[in-house]
């Protein structure tokens, strides 16, 4: 097999690409002040929370848009987008009886059934559509364990102290463009609160859709684990196939104290743009742990399949003494797709330790950067970083790019980088073939072998979906 | 079972079979000996329609088809199997998974049910039993960090499990201690029957006294030069091939 029919096996079929048709609140496109206060009203929100928001418009005014990524875009009109959009039917939280069927046929077909009757077993899902939560499952259950999951508007009326206490404290408002971008105009996402000493009885999931066309998603996640407790958590994300691309500009703010562990997971599958490049989102994320109390530990898993431009490092503040981070990745281009991730981890804490597994995967044209940071402080006596960065490349006009940058000021820390580069190779397909298994099919499962590292991960029925999503992403890259 | 008749092909547009004609019946074992660089592994990678390999000329019917109008994995679900020479890392795919998805993508072919995973441990243990292979090799990567040893072996038992009907084995005895070539030996010899045929590609005579061929055949600058009986390949270990090549040219 030749390397372009390697690369032909490339044609992908985007299950999530589906609009529903629902009547929705939106505010015309544009940024201003008015915007922000608008978006303040519609949510209700308390005089602090806006003041908030505004603080953080005001600084993003001052702020130019980052351009040392390893990616390539038309410049974003800020003000052709639409910074919050609804559907019309109010969302209301006591009964699923009373939201709009529509919604929760949408999540039905994306695999994420929210009604009682056929709930994810041992998961707990938000659903976010456009700018808005649509509902939470197993609340009561949560709650009887004592664990907070509900929607951020929900938490800014609710638990506004632990919000106020929390919120921006591990991403400040003025940390990056998209981070201050999305301060200001944030519409929903997810709040997580662990008390002390509890292990969370069950995964807890936030399902993120963009429905309606030129808006822009912004939405905030915070989760807190308080000292001695524990909580795995996961993402997933999907929009329609438009030809026009959208913006997404999320914030990511965990907080693990005294040997607390957090593990989040994502699972990214928003619509990558098309055969010729045309459409997709843009994925501009700020995900950051704060391992603030002793013994803490973060890991961060993703699985990034979609979007069309990607821009994001989960990365790990290894404040407390003895805290970990971990980071594995998964990241496929294809296609025109662009991904620059990576993470970083700033060691402060003495005897703090990080393990980064990245793995790269570039089809089609696509272009894979990753970009890593280890930083050791001066008081971080006996860091240990240990970073593999694996890249593999189907056909010939894809790229991998790696930027591994490590700053140490501690000569006890011991930080160690590994990278390799490798092609499917015609004798591994030639292999599987002269056993009997077929191209596609050997494909994935050479793909799949590249990442089992970071599936192994992934909670079991993430890691399925994960491994099956890769599938259909290259579909069509061998031929 | 296998009728290779004037054979010619290309690798890089350089000729290499240059009319190359061979029969094995079934139930036969068919030993192809020769000298480095004659087309050895070049005919073996033809018959399993490696891609890169042109065949300019000839034909060769298999069980009375077209073998060369198959693609590669219509080949390998027909039965043709072979043992590569060097046979290729693919890490992170476990041995028994990648053994299985070929065993039921064989299956499928056939119209045959497929085997669920406790039936296929079990065939899977038997054959390891039978041929003495340690089952550590169940739980590793696809020949990844093998010795060049343990990916011989890793070929013979898939061999094993597959059950082909024309089992093509490209110098699998080559840097094999004794105990190994014993292994590779039964692997033949317990498949060894009236409706299945081997190829077995050696350099060493020594392979001969554990697979007793019913034919040998000299492979020389791409034709079948000389054709015996197993007599014939003491006398290339004796002789070496000089004699043969002068024979050919007179
Ligand atoms: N990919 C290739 N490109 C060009 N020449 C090749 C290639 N593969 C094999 N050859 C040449 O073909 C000839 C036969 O090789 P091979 O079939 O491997 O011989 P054998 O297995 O008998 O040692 C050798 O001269 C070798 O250099
Ligand atoms: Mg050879």
């Amino acid at each position: 097999m030749s390397t372009e029919q390697v690369e032909d096996l490339v044609q992908r079929r985007y299950d999530a690409g589906f609009v529903t048709d629902i009547e929705s609140d939106t505010v015309p496109p544009g940024l201003d002040e008015s915007v922000v206060r608008l978006i303040s009203a519609k949510k209700e929100e308390p005089e602090w929370m806006l003041e908030w928001r505004l603080a953080a418009f005001r600084r993003w005014l001052e702020m130019d848009e980052p351009e040392w990524a390893h990616v390539h875009y038309p410049k974003i009109d800020f003000q052709d987008i639409s910074y919050y959009s609804a559907p019309k039917t109010e969302p209301k939280y006591q009964s699923w009886d009373e939201v709009d069927p529509k919604l929760i046929e949408t999540y039905d077909k994306l695999g994420v059934p929210l009604h009682e009757r056929a709930k994810l077993a041992g998961v707990a899902v938000d659903a976010v559509f456009d700018s808005v939560s649509v509902g939470t499952t197993f609340r009561k259950e949560l709650a009887e364990a004592g664990v907070i999951f509900c929607s951020f508007s929900e938490a800014v009326k609710d638990y506004p102290e632990l919000v106020k206490q929390y919120l921006g404290s591990v991403v400040p408002p003025g940390d990056n463009y998209y981070a201050a971008l999305n301060s200001a105009v944030f519409s929903d996402g997810s709040f997580v609160f662990i008390p002390k000493g509890v292990r969370c009885p069950m995964e807890l999931s936030t399902y993120f859709r963009i429905n309606e066309l030129n808006t822009g998603q912004f939405e905030r996640t915070l989760i807190v684990a308080e000292d001695d407790s524990y909580v795995s958590y996961l993402e997933g994300c999907t929009a329609p196939m438009r030809d026009e691309n959208q913006l997404h500009a999320a914030v990511v703010e965990l907080v693990a104290l005294d040997r607390a562990q957090i593990k989040y997971s994502t699972v990214q599958n928003w619509y990558p743009g098309d055969e010729e490049g045309k459409g997709g989102i843009y994925n501009f994320v700020t995900k950051r742990g704060d391992c603030r109390g002793v013994d803490s530990k973060i890991s961060w898993t993703q699985v990034e399949t979609g979007s069309a431009v990607t821009w994001k490092y989960p990365s790990c503040i290894l404040r407390g003494d003895g805290s970990s981070g971990e980071f594995y990745s998964v990241a496929l281009t294809h296609n025109f797709q662009q991904a620059d991730t990576g993470t970083k981890m700033v060691h402060i804490g003495r005897n703090t330790k990080s393990h980064i597994i990245s793995k790269g995967i570039s089809a089609g044209r696509g272009q894979n950067a990753y970009r890593g940071l280890v930083q050791v402080h001066r008081r971080a006596d006996n860091a240990r970083n240990y970073t593999q960065c694996d890249s593999l490349l189907i056909g010939d006009r894809c790229g991998a790019h790696t930027f591994p940058y490590i700053e140490t000021r501690n000569p006890t820390a011991n930080v160690e980088h590994e990278a390799s580069t490798s092609k499917i190779s015609e004798d591994q397909l030639f292999y599987c073939l002269q056993r009997g298994i077929g191209e596609e099919d050997a494909v994935s499962m050479i793909v799949d072998g590249f990442c089992k590292e970071v599936f192994r991960e992934l909670p079991m029925e993430f890691a399925v979906e994960a491994k099956k999503l890769l599938e259909v992403s290259l579909e069509g890259a061998v031929g | 079972m296998l009728k290779i008749e004037n054979l010619h092909a290309e690798v890089g547009g350089k000729e290499i079979l240059k009319g190359l004609s061979l029969e094995v019946a079934a139930g036969e074992v068919a030993a192809i000996m020769g000298p480095n660089g004659s087309g050895k592994s070049t005919l073996a990678n033809v018959l399993s329609g490696r891609p890169g390999y042109e065949v300019t000329q000839g034909r060769v019917s298999y069980q009375g088809e077209d073998l060369l109008a198959l693609s590669p994995e219509e080949r390998a679900c027909a039965g043709v199997f072979l043992a590569f020479q060097y046979p290729v890392e693919i890490p992170g795919v476990n041995n028994t998974y990648f053994l299985r998805a070929a065993l039921n993508a064989q299956r499928k072919a056939r119209g045959e049910d497929e085997l669920d995973s406790m039936e296929f441990l079990k065939l899977v243990r038997e054959k390891l039993k039978t041929l003495h292979i340690k089952d550590d090799l169940l739980h590793r990567a696809v020949n990844e960090g093998f010795s060049g040893g343990e990916k011989k072996r890793n070929e013979v038992f898939q061999m094993a499990v597959l059950e082909p009907r024309l089992g093509i084995l490209d110098e699998t005895d080559s840097g094999l201690d004794i105990d190994a070539l014993k292994i590779v030996a039964d692997g033949v010899n317990q498949l060894r029957g009236e409706d299945r045929a081997f190829v077995v590609v050696t350099h060493y005579q020594r392979l001969l006294d554990y697979i007793v061929p019913d034919s040998v055949h000299v492979l020389a600058d791409g034709q079948i030069v000389k054709s015996g009986d197993k007599d014939l390949a003491l006398k290339l270990e004796s002789e070496g091939y000089g004699w043969v090549a002068r024979e050919s040219a007179a």
